[in-house]
């Protein structure tokens, strides 16, 4: 697959995930500024770790299977996608649970948040509560 | 440092941003481990293609296992490595997800559009997932406090659009 060989891997997370904004409305793409404000703190974190990473010569790429793009640091610019693609489908994957489960995850606000005890969250979503309409 | 260390430590951080400094506590929730089994399953196969394509290849300095070779793939089990990729991905990938998802879930917490919430699953998907362990057809909906397949059954939020089936 040549110089898109990295990048056809990313096409498969973001196809394999996209499909579950519709098949479960897991509504991620459509709260962007949320996901935005997600992905600004990780890929400033993991861009660092990358060039650390590829100047102390922990990991390196076979120049023939990716971009020939670079970022400061020598970090690939296949890598920059893989630092969004891959909270992107982390972030879909969680909703996605949630949609399937009704299974807390925390943010559901004031009114059925629950803090302290271990269990919490297991079957909280089951309740009935309503914390969209109390708002 | 060494790859190795790096992940390691990287683990550790996450956990405690997650429990301590953002206190999203996701760890702590069913939600979280069943979205991350998905995940890591996921990963696994494509870092394999990564990694067993030599596509990224690794210094036996960093690692626990040995260099990735110049002439084939490195082997599949062993060595310090999971389906081609050294077991330090997997801590590297854990701390990229939990940082994801907790910074997702604590713009949520501070009400950046909270809503509209997920769910609930096309209908049509309503019966494949409950035979795979989702909520059964029928199950009270959390964002809509109504049946899931009720027709009107709406997401929560004011924007929430009309329901996608009909």
């Amino acid at each position: 697959m040549g110089r898109a060989s990295y990048l056809a891997v990313m096409a498969f997370i973001f196809l394999g995930t996209a499909w579950l904004e519709i098949g479960l409305r897991t509504r991620v793409y459509r709260r962007w500024r949320r996901l935005l404000l997600t992905l600004l703190p990780v890929v400033v974190v993991f861009l660092a770790w990358d060039a650390y990473a590829i100047a102390h010569g922990h990991w390196w790429f076979d120049e023939t299977a990716i971009t020939p793009v670079r970022l400061p640091g020598g970090i690939p610019l296949d890598e920059l996608v893989f630092f969004l693609m891959v909270p992107i489908a982390s972030v879909l994957t969680l909703e996605a649970v949630r949609s399937a489960t009704g299974l807390a995850v925390g943010d559901e606000g004031p009114s059925s948040s629950a803090p302290g005890g271990s269990a919490e969250g297991a079957g909280a979503g089951r309740s009935g509560a309503d914390p969209g309409g109390a708002a | 440092m060494t790859y190795t260390q790096l992940a390691v430590l990287g683990v550790l951080a996450v956990v405690g941003w997650d429990l301590w400094v953002l206190r999203t506590r996701l760890l702590t929730r069913r939600v979280f481990w069943m979205a991350y089994g998905i995940i890591v399953f996921f990963q696994l196969v494509t870092n394999g293609v990564l990694t067993g394509l030599r596509i990224v290849r690794y210094s036996g300095d960093a690692i626990l296992g040995s260099t990735t070779p110049d002439d084939r793939a490195p082997v599949v089990l062993g060595d310090g490595r999971i389906l081609f990729a050294p077991v330090e991905d997997l801590l590297f990938g854990f701390a990229l997800v939990v940082l994801s998802l907790s910074l997702w879930v604590a713009w949520g917490r501070r009400g950046i559009q909270r809503e509209p919430m997920a769910g609930p699953p096309l209908s049509a998907l309503v019966p494949i997932l409950a035979r795979v362990g989702g909520r059964p057809p029928g199950a009270i909906d959390r964002a809509s406090g109504g049946p899931l397949e009720s027709p009107g059954s709406k997401g929560g939020g004011p924007a929430d659009p009309p329901a996608t089936t009909s």
